[in-house]
């Protein structure tokens, strides 16, 4: 199988290994063509967004306005903070002139003359290496005013790396051009969508980083070769991030549509032990997990994966095996998302912090299986409630979690603990009674 | 305590500043050149930063309180991050939070007395399928046992 984001090859880091194997041959040949053909091409080539939410990369090029008079933006998603998630770095580290291509390529075909790389702020060593690969470009005349002299034409852009500071809410794409522009990272409310007021106002495209590494190869390539690839409806390839109780993990480059079994057992060496799996989040931590007795014949596409009640998200797949305790995943998930969620809308801020706190209250021995229909509650009450996405991340997991394995998560309540109910003397006084009484 | 950029650094802000259409957008950058210098953001600090962009104070205030990567105090010269986000946490990131917060002596977010250690424990840093890692300062250590956190802490003096 041919690799498209991160082909087998030594040393691609280095400009002349990558001009030796074709590299900036699509910018050329894109800026042969007009703006629209390219966007045409991406569109009928299939290719989705590879951030999470999968819609179509090239659908989305074209909501660009074509007569304004404000300049355009490109913003390139490269904040990565999903838990299970590490695929962007091994393209900052690899393969950093096709990401350069990819960007120069999408910043001609929407009409953009600047395009900024967001970076999450730990990546320290990768905003290096990437760094230098867009001096590297400079100099060579691939980005900035020399384009014109290297390539012939009259546009040229440029490429900037911003780098974030710690804040997982900076991947939702309106909070991550907040935090370009200088302010907090909170999310804006859509409409409008950042095509038309994005960056300081202005029309503005956003795509991950993986979707615009894909770019160069399928305009030097064609798009009826990249539309042949992995699942129809969801073409191309995905790199797979397989982490937890799996015996090889890693980021494994392979066609979308795959059966999830096959990624587990023989891409990524099966389970430590020969363990049997519990559960599997297919998708980064925001997505819904899958049981273990689900996994037979699921494939790892968009489509497939949302018939079985899943996401395909950004394809970290979370492996656990059968001696995992869900309880203190589940835990660690909301105090992740309690952790991080930005503070503007209510349901969000409040709600993962009583999640967290329910959870950590079942932990203690003090649960009910009514905090169980608690948690649920709460869940849905965040879900669709809030400005971005995160209220949903972090109601999912704890919303499918206890449903799927409501049998693992009654072992861990106490049907006779002791509750505080009120009193029907004193209205305003608590009083403690055993459970097995209030059901009499 | 006065703060002051320095010459070389005040150039690094001129770079900066022509990436943005905006000074208010410089802001993120220039707060990392100032906690480079000055190892954490005081109240001077946010003056200064304010002052050379030409931007409310605020808007600084704003965004240090904000990202977890800005410090208000300081930090020690060795700032170790562990991470226990789910992936690491299956495979054992809580005994090496135990491990490095018994051999340095101090909890979440506190700097040892001597200055030499801080302690944090972070969200996940993508390093998902090199589980268990630590972070000390910038450089990431993956793949972790034990002993080798063991060997990492006492190789920093």
């Amino acid at each position: 199988m041919e690799r498209i984001v991160l082909p087998e090859i030594q040393s691609l880091d280095q400009i002349e290994v990558y001009l030796a194997n074709g590299g900036f041959d699509a910018a050329k040949k894109a800026f042969a063509q007009t703006p629209d053909s390219l966007i045409d091409q991406v569109k009928k080539s299939g290719l989705r967004g590879r951030g999470g939410a999968a819609f179509s990369a090239g659908l989305k090029w074209s909501f660009m306005p074509k007569t304004t008079d404000l300049p355009k933006y490109l913003c390139i998603n490269g904040d990565e903070s999903e838990p299970g998630s590490f695929k962007d770095r091994q393209i900052f580290e690899y393969n950093p002139f096709q990401l350069i291509e990819g960007a120069i390529i999408t910043c001609y075909a929407i009409g953009a003359k600047t395009a900024y790389l967001y970076i999450r702020g730990e990546y320290h060593m990768w905003i290096k290496l990437m760094q230098k690969a867009v001096d590297t470009a400079y100099e060579k005349g691939f980005l900035g005013g020399k384009m014109k002299e290297v390539f012939g034409t009259e546009f040229f852009c440029n490429l900037y790396i911003h780098k974030g500071a710690g804040a997982y809410i900076c991947g939702e794409e309106s909070s991550l051009m907040n935090s370009i522009e200088g302010y907090r990272g909170y999310p804006r409310i859509k409409p409008p969508f950042p095509a038309q007021k994005g960056l300081w106002g202005c029309p503005t495209t956003i795509n991950n980083v993986e979707t615009i590494t894909n770019i160069p190869p399928i305009i030097s390539k064609g798009w009826e070769w990249f539309s042949k690839i992995g699942a129809p409806k969801h073409p191309g390839t995905i790199l797979y991030g397989l982490s937890g109780h799996v015996n090889k993990p890693g980021v494994y480059e392979l066609p979308t549509g795959i059966l999830l079994t096959d990624l587990i057992y023989n891409v990524a060496g099966g389970v430590p032990g020969n363990k049997k799996i519990k559960c599997v989040i297919p998708g980064g931590s925001s997505m819904p997990p899958l049981r273990g007795d689900q996994l037979e014949g699921v494939r790892m596409d968009a489509d497939s994966l949302k018939e079985v009640g899943s996401a395909i998200g950004t394809a970290g797949v979370m492996v656990m095996d059968e001696d995992t305790n869900l309880l203190d995943v589940l835990i660690r998930i909301a105090k992740f998302y309690h952790h991080e969620s930005c503070g503007q809308c209510t349901p969000c801020r409040e709600g993962t912090g009583w999640m967290e706190k329910t959870l950590k209250r079942i932990k203690n021995g003090l649960g009910t299986s009514k905090d169980l229909d608690l948690l649920c509650d709460v869940a849905n009450h965040i879900e669709g409630n809030t400005i971005c996405a995160l209220g949903d991340a972090a109601a999912w997991p704890v919303k499918f979690m206890i449903t799927r394995f409501r049998d693992e998560f009654e072992k861990y309540v106490n049907s006779d603990v002791v509750i505080s109910v009120p009193n029907k003397v004193h209205a305003m006084r608590n009083t403690a009674v055993p459970l097995s009484d209030l059901k009499k | 305590m006065e703060f002051k950029f320095t010459e070389e650094n005040l150039a690094r802000i001129n770079e900066v500043r022509k990436k943005y259409p905006t000074s208010l957008a410089a802001v993120m950058p220039v707060v990392y050149i100032a906690q480079d210098q000055n190892g954490f953001i005081s109240s001077e600090v946010m003056t200064e930063i304010a002052s050379v962009l030409g931007i409310d104070k605020v808007n600084v205030l704003s965004v240090v309180t904000f990202y977890t990567m800005y410090h208000t105090k300081q930090m020690g010269k060795y700032h170790v991050q562990v991470c226990t986000n789910v992936s690491c946490m299956l495979r054992g990131a809580y005994d090496i939070w135990d491990q490095v917060k018994n051999k340095l002596g101090i909890q979440n977010m506190e700097v040892s007395s001597d200055g030499t250690f801080s302690l944090e424990e972070v969200e996940c840093m993508g390093a998902c399928g090199y589980a268990p890692m630590i972070a000390v300062n910038e450089d990431y250590y993956e793949n972790l046992t034990k002993e080798k956190v063991e060997e990492i802490l006492d190789s920093l003096k």
